[in-house]
């Protein structure tokens, strides 16, 4: 078999010819293995595909569907034992306290907009187990970016009820200094970076934040993406699966396939298996889908996924399959779209939060009398801090002009100054009083 | 296909020119040569500094602007990516975000317009919408401009484009001191940056002095040259434009008229002192710029001299030399044509002093 070897060798200095993009192993498909003695090249598009003499169209029927895993049936018994994450009775009644405040808060929001007090909502009902439990299974290190429904990760991680308020009436407490519209929450102590409003700008640049971690000696710490399966269809998706797959990327696409894009429901949206089906043939990327609704499946695969990203330096596309329970957003009546009783059913047998109780009655961790105080002290909390955030004055009008650039240029400090002179000269017109001095 | 003809279109358009008298002590380096020389500074200097996109590490860049970088930095540095412009844009302000300092390349500008929301919505916007918690050091580069022979997709200035929006600095540079020093000031700036390099000028060797080598010759953002003095008349200009505006000033020099010419070399912050100072000594004013009229640089510069007392100095209307308002035709003839030529600068100049100009 000398021309065998012969070709091994070729190979070999092909491959040393070629650069790895900064990752070690990136061309393995470059092996011999299971070709026939008649193929002495490779295809370099296709290294490791076998011959066929039998014409085949390959369609979409011959893959049966990714599986998808989950820990809790419907009535919140465990279904394998194996499976159970064995959380302490702390950690549980913290995941469940944490998806009843993001349930509760919205609700208060999502009226608060209806009373024309903010400009904008965005509800995270339904899908309050895939923020939680992938938010318990991360370290505080990781970096998260979201799209826009990932409320649930900032309260795992502590953001308090007055930040998100704050950040919904744009006053002086906010951390974006009200340069945003509501629920574009963000912050640096957390590591949860600004949500920016174009859909799926986020994912390329997720990918590129977890490049620049890898680059870093010893890491230990991932990215995680968030985003819907209606910004998957976009460009900036396609782009980051290959990038993350090509440059070998700490980080999880974390796809929260909640079956609507606005109105578009999921079956107009794509025709594959999902998003998950993309990960493993389409981009050669590793891939887990699991139950959105089940708190301990998202917990367990993100801890899994997380392992793997870190050990491979290599990214994985991660689906949690959930329904939107809520609208899109305060400015969408989905009633239009889909049936009250579909989302009646989501809204209880299926519901993340029923599931989870069912499982600590079962565990006798429940308590209906503390549940009942708890919601009606985050009801109050969240009212009385509407009351107050929406009292507190705005930002300085000044910093306007802040923030645009590093240093302040000349032609905007000459624009600040002439809106100083217009307000000096015309002060009895404008709401000074609402501002910070 | 048409990328491969873009380099051939630019070593075929490649002249030595230059307008500085030739000193034989003088050293010469060409556009490109400024580039790289740069781009190995600055990587050398900062080890957060990398360049990304097609074709920049082996292949040392579809124009060679990074020619050797890859053999001295190596894949971590000097990254090929897939060609996917929103891909690799996303990616590069994603590092930014996260602490590095990337330099993404566009193998021309005319495919930024794939990535132009991560440059205008995430780039040029998140530290202001991120209340200063998040900003975005980075450089997006690459040849602008006409070109020749590649017909309207391949042939054209983004200069007004980016400088319309704010949280962007837009550099423009015409010689080699001016690619050298911009682009380093460029990968050092703290905000986002956009480096507009002319693709006809990369093999376009112009004398530099020592200065100019030195590892930390930087030029100032926002700051424009005043490339040949004069009493005349003032002409601004801006990337290749500079070099058509130069060979008027000789042209008009033979009649007599001594024309000012003001290199912008960046389009966001505009150097309008400069220009204001310049039209208070000459009280004529002609700007030339290879992109179109409406919108453009000149406009701008239009625009400013409307809202300021220097209005009042102007002796007579200003002047815009530009493209053709039409998509650059393939037709080499039309080509030409399509674009200010010197002797439309002269007749512009002539014009605008009218009866001065034969007193001169």
């Amino acid at each position: 078999m000398s021309f065998l070897r012969k070709s091994v060798h070729l190979l070999t200095a092909a491959r040393q010819n070629v650069k790895t993009l900064g990752a070690a192993g990136a061309h393995r498909g470059y092996s011999s293995s299971g070709k026939s003695v008649d193929d002495r090249y490779a295809f370099p598009g296709a290294r490791d595909a076998p011959f066929i003499n039998n014409l085949k169209l390959t369609l979409p029927e011959d893959y049966s569907p990714i599986p998808i895993y989950r820990v809790l049936d419907r009535d919140g018994y465990i279904l394998n034992e194996q499976e159970d994450p064995h959380l302490s009775q702390e950690v549980v009644e913290k995941m469940f306290r944490d998806m009843l405040l993001l349930s509760t808060m919205d609700k208060i929001l999502y009226e608060s907009q209806r009373q024309g007090r903010i400009s904008f909502y965005m509800t995270n009902f339904g899908e309050e187990a895939s923020h939680i439990g992938s938010a318990a299974a991360l370290e505080m290190r990781d970096i998260i970016y979201g799209q826009y429904r990932e409320a649930g990760v900032l309260v795992w991680r502590g953001f308090r009820i007055d930040q998100f308020i704050d950040q919904c009436y744009g006053n002086d407490d906010d951390l974006g200094r009200g340069k945003q519209m509501p629920v574009h929450y963000g912050s640096k102590e957390l590591n949860f970076v600004t949500i920016s409003s174009p859909l799926s700008t986020q994912i390329p640049q997720a990918v590129g934040a977890a490049y620049a971690l890898k680059r870093q000696p010893n890491n230990d710490s991932c990215v995680v993406c968030y985003f819907g399966e209606g910004a998957a269809s976009e460009g900036d998706a396609h782009a980051a699966f290959n990038f993350a797959a090509t440059l070998e990327c700490p980080v999880i696409l974390f796809c929260r396939n909640n079956g609507f894009a606005i109105s578009t429901p999921s079956n107009e949206q794509y025709r594959g298996d999902g998003i998950a089906g993309r990960g493993p043939m389409g981009y050669g990327i590793a891939t887990i889908r699991v139950d959105g609704t089940d708190v301990f499946a998202v917990y367990n695969a993100m801890k899994l996924a997380r392992e793997y990203v870190l050990r491979e330096n290599k990214p994985i596309v991660f689906e949690a399959l959930a329904y939107r329970v809520g609208h899109h957003s305060t400015s969408d009546d989905s009633t239009a779209y889909r049936s009250a009783e579909e989302i009646e059913v989501w809204n209880t047998l299926e519901h993340p939060i029923s599931k989870l109780k069912s499982y600590m009655v079962h565990k006798g961790w429940f308590n209906e009398q503390q549940e009942t105080e708890f919601v009606s002290g985050v009801r109050k909390q969240v009212l009385k801090q509407i009351a107050i955030s929406e009292k507190k004055l705005k930002p300085n009008w000044r910093e306007m002009f802040e923030g645009v650039y590093d240093v302040m240029p000349d032609h905007l400090k000459q624009q600040q100054r002439e809106l100083e002179q217009h307000i000096e000269a015309h002060k009895q017109h404008y709401p000074l009083k609402s501002f910070k001095q | 296909m048409l990328r491969s003809r873009l380099t051939q279109a630019a070593s075929a358009a490649q002249r030595a020119f230059s307008t500085s008298p030739k000193v034989l002590a003088v050293k010469q380096m060409t556009v490109r040569d400024g580039l790289n020389s740069a781009l190995d500074d600055e990587l050398a200097r900062d080890d957060r500094v990398f360049l990304l996109g097609e074709e920049v590490a082996q292949y040392d860049g579809a124009y060679k602007v990074s020619r050797g970088l890859w053999k001295k930095y190596g894949d971590k540095r000097i990254i090929d990516t897939p060609i996917t412009e929103m891909g690799f844009a996303g990616i590069a302000v994603g590092a930014a975000m996260a602490g590095l300092r990337p330099i993404c390349e566009f193998m021309t500008f005319n495919f930024s317009m794939q990535a132009i929301d991560h440059v205008i919505n995430s780039a040029a916007k998140t530290f202001y919408m991120s209340a200063g918690a998040v900003n975005v050091p980075i450089v997006f580069r690459g040849p602008n401009g006409a070109s020749a022979g590649v017909a309207a997709q391949h042939s054209q200035c983004f200069a007004a484009w980016y400088a319309h929006c704010p949280g962007l600095k837009v550099v423009s540079p015409y010689d080699t001191e001016d690619a050298r020093g911009l682009l380093k000031s460029a990968i050092r700036d703290p905000d986002p940056v956009v480096v507009l390099e002319n693709e006809l000028l990369y093999g376009t060797a112009f004398p530099v002095d020592d200065s100019v080598a030195d590892v930390d010759f930087l030029i100032p953002i926002g700051k424009a040259k005043i490339m040949r003095p004069g009493k005349d008349i003032t002409i601004v200009a801006h990337s290749k434009a500079v070099e058509t505006a130069l060979l008027s000033a000789a042209e008009l020099a033979k009649k007599g008229i001594e024309a000012e010419i003001i290199n912008l070399r960046s389009i966001r912050p505009l150097d309008m002192e400069t220009i204001f100072n310049s039209v208070r000594k000459t009280h004529h004013l002609i700007t030339v710029e290879n992109g179109w009229p409406q919108h453009g640089v000149g406009a701008e510069i239009c625009a400013r001299f409307m809202e300021d007392q220097a209005f009042f100095e102007l002796d007579a209307p200003v002047w815009r030399c530009c493209g053709v308002d039409v998509p650059m035709p393939y037709t080499k003839s039309l080509e030409l044509n399509a674009l200010p030529r010197e002797h439309d600068v002269t007749a512009a100049a002539l014009k605008v002093l009218g009866s001065k100009a034969g007193k001169k």
